[in-house]
């Protein structure tokens, strides 16, 4: 039995008094890839952001245990120097403020948690540029700042980059096949496979099977109408792929 | 000045340091202003004639003139024969000649703030010039500064000791007539800073006056002239901190810069008066008049603020472009948090043929804050290929502040070129998010944000200066953000 990294008990949650998340019950395990698919409007984007800690979301019930302790406890800051991170569905634009100056500034303040010392920027330079190739990444674009002007392809592999720097232990992909042509997806699911450890765990949230070719899953859940209703393995994404939601939501 | 390793972080989380008062024994003059305490400040300070003359005409002037209304910012009506018009910490006999005899009070008031006036502890490559209340205490690194010709001294010194400079030079800008404030200014103004830079001379260091205003219930009046003769360069920076204290106290400055042909001046602000506390109680009021004359061909003046302070913040640093081919420059940053209100701007008047000027303004509103940038573009009918570039952009944080622009452009000649843009936004709860998300806290967020807002004014400041406005603008936003 591999450890648990998250453990996600029978979670409610809802904005601005309509529940949307209805009981949801998920554990994710060390070395783990989890899938979590469902159609619009079913709760795949709240649970991601509950997870993470964004304001306006109310959790009326149930509990997420990360790393063994209370997730819910601790502010987003927190949670993200404990290793969870996400991978935005809309990375936001940071104008002024140097990718690379702010992505050290990240690393170091997880660093600290850890109890590491910070990188200098000739140490963090190094790590650059080795993750870099991960990705095919341009270094022009961390001469940018924040995700200002990138094009949707650019926003995403850029956020799978911070993900190769950070080295999460738990990596949260909020439809990060949204928007992506069939190449930049390929690359951004070749960088995703790299990072998979024996140590660390993935939770990719999706829409579509496609994303599924490329990142293949120990594990896919279906969440519709705030609850998962079926739980399989990879081959339960491709029925879904053919049959459609609709299948599962007559049953 | 703290070191550049000091984060941010550690610096957000103090309150306005420099709110401590020094105890010492101070002359000032009765409160209210009438001829004879015009003539007692001028008996004072042991000056000549015409300068007692030139305050008679700039107060009679005074009395005829209204405090301007037009300005976006709303205050008591101030009663001028209330304040204090002139305090100085009490001298032992007759003075301090060097800066060995100055009271020892008063050189650890500076070391407080960080600004130590002995020169062999000093940073090298500054000269300062403090200045208290109404009077300079010392001014550092004279000597080496008059081997090059060049005078570095108090105001009342230059009086003094180069009363042609100053009978040449004085009020050349601003007159005396200027406005309310420059009237008033001319009247009282009790000492300041006073540069001349001879022809063909770049100033080998950078000058600098640092201003505290100590006594309770005190103005502080004063006034800086600063002279680049032909071929001649200066950079020289401001600094501003006051007691914290619960009522206002009135600071009108008059600054008066002049280049001559192929001169350049580039003049720096980091202004951090005491802003009033969180409820907006005290602060001081700041209307202060700045203006350089490019007065010679291929002239250059450059102004550069970070307006951190200040309960009222009126200041317009302004060019005119008189020289042919003379080029105006003005970065601006000014913050306000809790009930501070600002307007500032500039104006900038090309009267020259091929003269440039840039304006770049960054205002960022926080809390109760009311932020009005109010520039003014003239192009006169000789100002042939003039050309002008503004950029104002302003930043809101939270829903109670506010950001208004008042941009007047007027072009009397065809072949000028006037561009403005101007941009809102505000920082997001996005931006905040995704940057908690990568592990950055809240303030340490805002901070990144305002600063790369603010990242083209920044990289005009001399380093040092840029380090300090960077840290500085972190304790202003303190607490800006739930």
């Amino acid at each position: 039995m591999s450890k648990a990294i998250l453990e996600i008990k029978n979670l409610s949650a809802g904005v601005e008094g309509k529940q949307i998340l209805k009981g949801v019950n998920l554990t994710v395990s060390a070395g783990e890839v989890h899938a979590v698919m469902g159609p619009n409007g079913s709760g795949k984007s709240t649970l991601a952001a509950v997870l993470a800690g964004r304001d306006g979301y109310d959790v009326t019930g149930g509990e997420v245990i990360y790393n063994g302790h209370d997730l819910l406890d601790l502010d987003p800051e927190e949670r993200a120097r404990e290793g969870l991170f996400l991978a935005f569905q809309y990375p936001v634009e940071i104008p002024g403020v140097n990718s690379t100056y702010f992505l050290k500034a990240a690393l170091n303040e997880i660093r600290k948690a850890k109890g590491e010392s910070e990188l200098d920027a000739m140490e963090f330079l190094t790590l650059v540029k080795e993750r870099m190739k991960l990705l095919e990444l341009s270094d022009d674009l961390l001469k940018r700042s924040v995700n200002e002007g990138f094009s949707g392809g650019e926003k995403k592999r850029a956020e799978i980059f911070q993900m190769a720097v950070l080295e999460p232990k738990l990596a949260i992909l909020d439809e990060t096949d949204s928007g992506l042509d069939i190449d930049a997806l390929k690359i951004v699911s070749s960088g995703v496979n790299k990072l998979k450890r024996a140590d660390n765990a993935q939770l990719v949230i999706t829409h579509y099977q496609r994303l599924l070719n490329y990142i293949v899953p120990d594990f896919v859940h279906v969440l519709v109408d705030g609850k998962i209703v079926r739980t399989g393995g990879k081959e339960l994404a491709l029925e879904l792929e053919a049959k459609g939601y609709d299948w599962l939501l007559k049953n | 000045m703290p070191t550049a390793t000091e984060t941010i972080e550690s610096l957000v989380k103090q309150e306005y340091k420099y709110g401590f008062v020094t105890d010492v024994e101070a002359d000032s003059a009765p409160p209210g202003l009438n001829e004879d305490i015009i003539r007692l400040i001028s008996t004072k300070k042991h000056e000549p004639e015409f300068m007692l003359e030139w305050r008679l005409k700039a107060y009679r002037h005074w009395l005829t003139m209204q405090e301007p209304t037009w300005p976006h910012v709303h205050y008591p009506a101030i009663d001028y024969q209330n304040a204090v018009y002139y305090s100085a910490p009490r001298k032992k006999g007759d003075g301090p000649k060097s800066l060995d005899e100055v009271d020892p009070k008063l050189l650890e008031t500076y070391e407080k703030l960080g600004i130590p006036l002995k020169e062999r502890e000093r940073l090298a490559g500054v000269a300062v010039d403090a200045v208290f209340d109404s009077v300079s205490v010392g001014t550092t690194f004279k000597k080496q500064l008059a081997e090059k010709g060049i005078i570095f001294c108090s105001f009342s010194e230059a009086v003094l000791e180069h009363p042609e400079l100053v009978k040449k030079y004085l009020g050349m800008v601003v007159p005396y007539t200027d406005n309310f404030f420059a009237a008033l200014n001319s009247a009282v103004f009790s000492d300041g800073s006073f540069c001349f830079i001879p022809k063909g001379v770049r100033c080998p260091m950078e000058l600098s006056t640092y201003f505290r205003i100590n006594a309770a219930n005190t103005g502080q009046f004063e006034r800086t002239l600063i002279v680049a003769e032909e071929g001649a360069s200066v950079s020289y920076l401001e600094g501003c901190t006051a007691p914290m204290r619960d009522e206002h106290q009135l600071h009108a400055a008059v600054v008066e810069l002049i280049a001559l042909d192929d001169a350049s001046i580039k003049y720096s602000t980091v202004q951090n008066w005491y802003p009033g506390d969180e409820n907006g109680k005290g602060g001081i009021y700041n209307f202060v008049t700045k203006r350089g004359l490019c007065k010679g061909k291929n002239s250059r003046i450059s102004w550069t603020q970070v307006e951190t302070g200040s309960a009222i913040t009126w200041k317009y640093p302004s060019c005119i472009l008189l020289g042919d081919n003379s080029v105006g420059e003005f970065y601006s940053v000014a913050v306000v948090n809790n009930y501070q209100q600002a307007d500032t701007g500039t104006k900038m008047v090309h009267i020259g043929k091929n003269t440039r000027s840039t304006i770049v303004s960054k205002g960022i509103s926080a809390g109760k804050g009311q932020n009005s940038y109010r520039g003014l573009v003239k192009i006169q009918k000789s100002a042939a290929h003039a050309r002008n570039f503004s950029q104002c952009d302003s930043m809101l944080i939270g829903s109670k502040c506010g950001a208004h622009t008042f941009p007047y452009i007027e072009v009397k000649n065809t072949t000028a070129s006037v561009e403005h843009e101007a941009s809102t936004s505000k920082i997001g709860e996005d931006q905040i998010f995704y940057c908690n998300q990568r592990g950055l806290s809240t303030q340490n967020a805002v901070n990144m944000i305002v600063n790369g807002f603010c990242k083209e004014v920044f990289k005009e400041l001399p380093m040092e200066f840029a380090v300090e406005a960077q840290k500085l603008l972190g304790v202003s936003l303190e607490g800006s953000v739930g």
